[in-house]
């Protein structure tokens, strides 16, 4: 029988934290860059122009049909060698889940954006609206409204991806877990915590989005 | 407005109007003169067209071909050319009001927000003006009391009202309604059938399209029939409707009570 031994680990508690507040950190980066890339990739999917359209359909299915780890290995070791330009880990780290993410925000961006009745437009329109300010005051804040769950539950599953990148030596939770287990040879205790940090930071935001959401239907 | 009577008294005059998606040809060539001041109904069975000709005439339908004026604005149609830009098409379209059929109010600002959109956002009017302007306009459409609220908690009556004054805001040369009535509970048409006559009688001129005919022989002094993109027959209300000339006309007119007595 195995016996469990935490108290080795206080000692390492800065370690800990470190790792959880990179993780944090590259979190809220990639999810504000990941947005921004999604609504452009969005806006561009619903534009009258085909090669935009083509364009952000390229990026999406590129990005949601590969496998995160595979995209976080060939931005990191292959594009250098294909154009020269070395990035370093956290850099493609950061670039890597932003564009991940982004096209899967797109989608729920374009489908937020799409479910508005298209009478909403038209009115805009028919105030004498152009078609930008119609999506900025008519439709996009109604949209919204629509999107903040699926983008939350998709925030949500960027903050797990970003244990990806410990592949790449980025020193966020997970890389530092891997640290100390080679430091302590306990790795049941090391994974055993870093999953429950983990799972304490993401409970209460799963619970702040369940509470949004119903917050949500009733507001205006 | 001016009061001034030209010699061509026509607010909106359309030319050789066509229309078709894709295959299907839904305004085949359309003439029609409106003078300034006048009320005109269009109507027609559904798929008639009528809905598409009024949407035409504020670009919300692009159409394939013909000419249409109104007011000092025109825009010139034909099947090679690029649509009109999109900053032409809003100016254009800045300069006619239209309610619709689903009042397509916008859910997320309350009645006086609705109201002040236009002027606030297409006009750069400045906020506390166009504030103003909306409480007086609510205040005709006999809505005042419910400036603050929001669309959800009105009536359908009301939320047509509130449109009409949303689309008033504007202070249109021209004000199209696309069956305004058409989904409203039957105890809630007359108190927009009431405002839509004390527009006509303030001298707006007005495009309707209508199943109201009662109200159309009331009220408009034009009725055009369309049937299939024609025009089949086109007269003074009262005329056209008592006594049509065209079978198709008459045949359309029986299934409704045309009078109000």
């Amino acid at each position: 029988m195995y016996t469990w031994d935490f108290n080795i680990l206080w000692s390492y508690r800065w370690l800990f934290l470190n790792g959880t507040l990179m993780t944090i950190a590259i979190t809220a980066g990639v999810i504000i860059l990941g947005l921004l890339l999604g609504l452009l990739a969005g806006l561009m999917q619903l534009s009258r122009n085909p090669i935009l359209r083509w364009i952000s359909w390229a990026y999406i299915e590129i990005f949601r049909c590969t496998p995160l780890l595979v995209q976080l290995l060939w931005f990191y070791y292959a594009l250098p060698v294909l154009t020269g330009v070395e990035l370093s880990a956290m850099t493609a780290a950061v670039m890597t889940l932003s564009l991940y993410g982004g096209s899967f925000y797109a989608e729920v961006i374009r489908g937020g954006v799409i479910a508005i009745d298209p009478g909403q437009s038209e009115a805009g329109l028919a105030l004498g609206m152009t078609p930008a300010k119609v999506m900025k005051r008519i439709v996009l804040p109604q949209a919204i409204k629509q999107m903040i769950p699926p983008l939350m539950n998709q925030s949500i599953i960027q903050f797990k991806n970003t244990s990806l990148v410990s592949v790449l030596a980025v020193p966020d939770l997970l890389y530092q877990g891997q640290v100390i287990t080679m430091d302590t040879f306990r790795p049941l205790e090391v994974y055993t915590v870093i999953a429950v940090i983990y799972f304490v930071v993401l409970v209460p935001l799963t619970a702040i989005v369940k509470r949004s959401e119903k917050k949500l239907q009733r507001s205006h | 407005m001016t009061g001034t009577v030209t010699p061509d008294n026509t607010k909106i005059e359309i030319t050789n109007l066509k229309k078709q998606f894709g295959s299907n040809i839904v305004l085949r060539d359309i003439n029609v003169k409106v003078d300034a001041g006048s009320v005109v109904a269009l109507i027609g069975p559904s798929g008639s067209g009528k809905s598409t000709l009024l949407r035409c005439m504020n670009l919300l339908v692009i159409p394939n071909g013909g000419r249409i004026r109104i007011g000092h604005h025109t825009f010139v149609f034909d099947d090679g050319s690029k649509m009109p830009r999109a900053k032409d098409q809003a100016h254009f379209r800045s300069n006619t009001g239209m309610v619709f059929q689903h009042f397509n109010l916008f859910p997320h600002k309350t009645v006086l927000q609705n109201v002040m959109e236009g002027p606030l956002v297409v006009k750069r009017m400045p906020k506390a003006q166009a504030a103003q302007l909306a409480r007086t306009l609510l205040g005709k459409v006999g809505l005042a009391d419910k400036a603050d609220t929001y669309p959800d908690r009105l009536s359908g009556g009301q939320k047509q009202r509130v449109a009409i004054a949303r689309a008033l805001a504007m202070e249109p040369e021209v004000m199209l309604f696309d069956e305004a009535t058409s989904a409203l509970d039957p105890e809630l048409v007359a108190e927009v059938l009431g405002v839509m006559r004390d527009l006509a009688a303030e001298g707006m001129t007005m495009i309707i399209v209508t199943h109201e005919m009662a109200f159309a022989r009331e009220v408009a002094d034009k009725v055009i029939f369309l049937r299939d993109g024609v025009i089949v027959e086109e007269g003074p209300a009262r005329e056209l409707i008592d006594n049509p000339k065209q079978e198709a006309t008459r045949a359309f007119l029986s299934h409704f009570h045309t009078r109000n007595d």
